[in-house]
């Protein structure tokens, strides 16, 4: 299989990687590039948990090679906390347990920082929409929702 | 009982995993690097769901290059197993599920592991499959498991071997027979309800590396990293000091990564290929087909009342489908029987629950425990009765529910609850008397009401220890076996230790990953059982540090330990009102006068703790002194709405409470309440589904729904009520797993009062609903 040279910047830092031409964004970040923040939840686009910001917009990134992200800007659930700083919406999914097991996080946070960012003010239909994509199985979701609204209320994506 | 003095108990304090877990720094099994050394592997699984296996010809496979080695069950003759040990790690002379394991390959990749995997070429002689429970039990039934006779088995489980009956529990009580004609309203029913997945967002994943010492080291998502151990290591012949079971954080449980799924696959491979970790990662699709399911179930209940709506007399017959092999099916069974007649007082009852092999995939624990399973039938089954003796059904409930003290169904007193309290409160928040108005005009609305109990499932004597370690600035790590699946377990262990301790909540950390190789030893994860079991060990374990101080800081100070506390971090004496700070002296001790030498030393508390109590039950009629060590009750409460040209059916509002004994985390109960309420609502709609050839038909997220954002009811409301039990730590018991046990029979009771027809079988869906709507016009 071809070996591809590309680079990324991720969370603001560029990198330079080899990868074969069938090798997903998912692994390339988790297993070249050590970025195990981003989930794996099925590997087929159902499910949301490996969502990141590619140009500041969610993707699957199960579902996208590495190849075509080559000098994109990709931003994980490592990239939103700046140096200890929480953003507000992680802040509000601590503060009122919009987490359990924590499997599906990364990928609900960084979806609702892609909302946040397009829609500051967000009616609860608009986040419903935006993560809807998002599978999980603990919390009943309407914690989840209510830490979007907060963040929301407390300053949007960032 | 002591009152808590700093407050901590019953504080909604944040939890200790939260702040990695939303920065992407908590660490899953998944996301351990092993560098260039690890490989891969991936399982060759049955394609029939019952066929004695003729060859396995694994020389093509071995062959493609990078291939590391094939492994098959042929040298294998042990058995996995906890209750009933009838579990081959791979398959070797026949399979009994679609999906089952029959060997495995190791490759330098993932894409080598797949294409090899598809070289391994076995030759099947397919045998005719069996599925329903009920047919299983017929004498003309294949026969899954010839040898049931040969299986080891504990004490208080009962095999027909010659039949698929793997256990059968009975409850003789009263006299049933005689008490109908004594009746002035009788119900009969029978239920049904299919195998489902418990779904965690992480598959189950596991690393093993066989090292030429003889030491074997595996790092799994499990949650109970002990029994792992336990069982792997009888089946291989593994000194428990030579298995060291590695567990982080658990990316959802659910039942579903207790005992053993694939773990020893990944050990028997890694044993092939001694120095090289094995990685063994389910996907997507092998989580839905390969992995243990919540059992089906086939109720048939009879019950019946006197005219004033007093409960006489219940026979019930429960058959699980059991699945190929057990992992916990057996104790599912007996735990259901012993629980048969769900929180009710009644005098007489006749039961027997029966687990029974099928060709399903393994069938096992999954939030609840059997109790999900039992009161989707019972919960219909009283709303029925309590209609046709012309009550209300919460008011009946409400004269019918089992009370503290009462003699119970085994012959028990029942532990302290107050379930009246429950149905009162779920009554309020729901506004029970009130008849409310659809929607719309192509809709029709209706309440429902369910009960429900549950004791944790479990050997007589499972035991819990903790280790509470000070640092030299007076922080504390606290040591524990129990697992962190997202319910909050190290929080609670956090906060019982800090609060026995009197030091401030966030100096105190838990240890993950678990480890056992330095963990304190945890029977298992499992049960709804830490927050009292291990809280109990936590707090034995921290009252032991605490007096290592106190005693240390009395003798330097030349008084007494009754007269002294730790309150903040300090040690401050009632008498002298001299105050000693912990940091340094809980390692390096005190000094005599004019230091004189010195007295104290790091301090390391331990503490243990195990049920002595439960008793064993007359195998011929269930009775005995004590059969659990506690029950947890509770209601929800349900309003829905049924659009009548779709079928659909969409809650608006899902009232719960439960009693626990004493809240430790409020908010973290709320979590449970909030959460169990949609996954009971979604399981609901949930079932795995096989075509006639016995191969799953839906194992990917979109042919298999779980709910998710857009499907959660309009309101969760929650709440608690505290009647704390003699022996949890400040009165506690676990709640975990009840959130979901009642959710369906609720929403089902819901929906007859809405449209007046009753599901028997689960799932429901929108077709299902839409048909019986159709059904019912047609014949008015
Ligand atoms: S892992 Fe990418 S959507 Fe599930
Ligand atoms: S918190 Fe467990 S899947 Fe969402």
């Amino acid at each position: 299989m071809a070996i591809h040279a590309i680079s990324l910047i991720v969370n603001g830092t560029k990198e330079q990687v080899q990868v074969p031409s069938n090798m997903t964004l998912i692994h390339t970040l988790r297993e070249k590039l050590g970025y195990t923040g981003t989930k794996n939840g099925c590997e087929a686009g159902e499910c949301g948990a490996c969502t990141v910001l590619v140009d500041g917009e969610p993707v699957n990134s199960c579902l996208v090679l590495a190849v075509e992200m080559d000098s994109k800007e990709i931003t994980t659930i490592e990239g939103l906390a700046d140096s200890g700083q929480l953003t507000p919406l992680q802040e509000a999914f601590a503060e009122l347990n919009a987490v359990q097991c924590g499997y599906c996080t990364p990928g609900m946070l960084m979806a609702a920082t892609a909302l946040l960012s397009r829609n500051p003010y967000p009616s609860e239909g608009d986040i419903v929409e935006a993560l809807v994509g998002n599978l999980c199985r603990c919390t009943g979701y309407q914690r989840i929702i209510d830490a979007v609204q907060k963040a929301s209320r407390n300053g949007g994506a960032r | 009982m002591k009152i808590s003095e700093s407050g901590l108990i019953g504080k909604s304090v944040p939890r200790t995993d939260v702040i990695d877990k939303v920065t992407g720094c908590a660490v899953f099994v998944d996301d351990i690097q092993f560098g260039p050394s690890l490989l891969h592997s991936r399982l060759v699984r049955s394609p029939y769901p019952h066929a004695l296996i003729k060859r396995i010809s694994t020389k093509k496979a071995e062959e493609l290059p990078g291939v590391r080695a094939v492994v098959t069950g042929k040298d294998l003759t042990a058995r996995l197993g906890l209750y009933l040990i009838d579990r081959p790690i791979f398959a070797s002379d026949r399979v009994r599920y679609y999906g089952e394991p029959v060997a495995g390959v190791v490759a330098n990749t993932e894409d080598i592991a797949v294409e090899a995997a598809k070289l391994v070429k076995i030759d099947y002689e397919v045998l005719p499959a069996i599925y329903d429970p009920v047919e299983s039990t017929q004498p003309d039934a294949p026969l899954l498991h010839p040898d049931l006779g040969s299986y080891t088995v504990a004490n208080f489980i009962f095999p027909e071997p010659g039949t698929n009956i793997s256990e059968h529990f009975k409850i003789r009580k009263g006299d049933v027979e005689s008490s109908w004609s004594n009746c002035a309203a009788l119900a009969e029913g029978r239920f049904s309800l299919p195998p489902i997945e418990h779904v965690p967002l992480e598959t189950h994943t596991s690393i093993a590396l066989s090292e030429k010492s003889g030491q074997m080291t595996l790092w799994a998502s499990s949650q109970s990293p002990f029994a792992m151990r336990d069982m792997i290591a009888q089946c291989l012949g593994i000194p428990h000091n030579k298995l060291r079971v590695i567990a982080p954080l658990v990316g959802g449980g659910f039942g579903g990564k207790a005992g053993v799924t694939m773990e020893a696959c990944a050990v028997v491979m890694a044993q092939a290929v001694e120095g090289r970790p094995v990685k063994l990662r389910l996907t997507r699709e092998e989580e839905f087909v390969g992995t243990s399911v919540r059992q089906s179930l086939v109720s048939e209940i009879k019950v019946g009342c006197d005219k004033d709506g007093n409960l006489l007399a219940m026979e019930l017959t429960y058959y699980f489908g059991g699945g190929a092999y057990n992992d916990y099916g057996v104790n599912i069974a007996r735990a259901a029987g012993y629980s048969c007649t769900g929180p009710y007082d009644v005098p007489n009852v006749k039961a027997d629950s029966l687990c029974v092999y099928t060709n399903h995939p393994v069938g096992s624990a999954m939030r609840g425990f059997g109790m999900p399973e039992i009161h989707w039938g019972l919960e219909q089954i009283m709303d029925q009765l309590a209609e046709n003796i012309g009550m209300d059904p919460a008011e009946f409930r409400l004269k019918n529910c089992v009370r503290t003290d009462d003699e119970i169904v085994t012959g028990m007193k029942m532990t302290p609850i107050d379930l009246e309290a429950c149905i009162d409160k779920v009554s309020k928040a729901i506004d029970w008397e009130k008849k409310e108005q659809p929607t719309a005009p192509n809709k029709k609305r209706g309440k429902g009401i369910a009960i429900m109990w549950k004791a944790p499932a479990m050997p007589p004597n499972p035991g819990s220890a903790a280790v509470v370690r000070f640092n030299e600035d007076a922080t504390v790590n606290v040591e524990v076996g129990g697992q962190e699946l997202g319910q909050g377990s190290f929080t609670i262990a956090a906060q019982i230790a800090a609060e026995t301790l009197g030091v401030p909540y966030n100096s105190v950390t838990v240890s993950s990953p678990l480890d056992t190789k330095y963990s304190p030893y945890e029977w298992q994860t499992v049960a709804s059982r830490l927050t009292w079991s291990m809280g109990n060990a936590v707090k034995a374990a921290a009252e032991d540090a605490r007096t290592q101080i106190l005693e240390t800081v009395a003798d330097h100070w030349g008084e007494e330990v009754d007269d002294l506390t730790i309150k903040d971090g300090l040690v401050i004496s009632f008498k002298s009102e001299r105050e000693q700070p912990l940091d340094k002296m809980v390692i390096y001790g005190l000094p005599n006068e004019d230091f004189e030498g010195w007295k104290g030393g790091p301090v390391i508390g331990r503490g243990h703790f195990m049920p002595t109590y439960v008793t064993n039950l007359d195998p011929e009629t269930g009775q005995g002194t004590r059969a659990v060590v506690h029950y947890t009750v509770g209601a929800q409460a349900v309003d829905l709405e049924v659009d009548l040209e779709t079928g659909q059916l969409e809650v608006l509002n899902i009232a719960s409470a439960y009693d626990v004994g004493r809240a430790i985390n409020p908010d973290l109960i709320m979590t449970q309440i909030e959460g169990g309420a949609v996954h009971g609502m979604s399981s609901a709609f949930e079932a795995l589904k096989f075509n006639e050839s016995g191969e799953v038909l839906n194992p990917s997220f979109v042919d298999y729904r779980i709910a998710n954002i857009a499907d959660i009811p309009r309101k969760i409301h929650g709440d608690y009520v505290e009647t704390p039990i003699g022996d949890g730590p400040w009165g506690a018991r676990g709640v975990g797993e009840h959130v979901m046990v009642q959710t369906a029979p609720a929403i089902a009771n819901a929906l007859y009062d809405a449209v007046g027809i009753r599901f028997s079988d689960l799932p429901l869906s929108a077709d299902k609903i839409y048909l019986a709507l159709e059904r019912k016009n047609e014949t008015g």
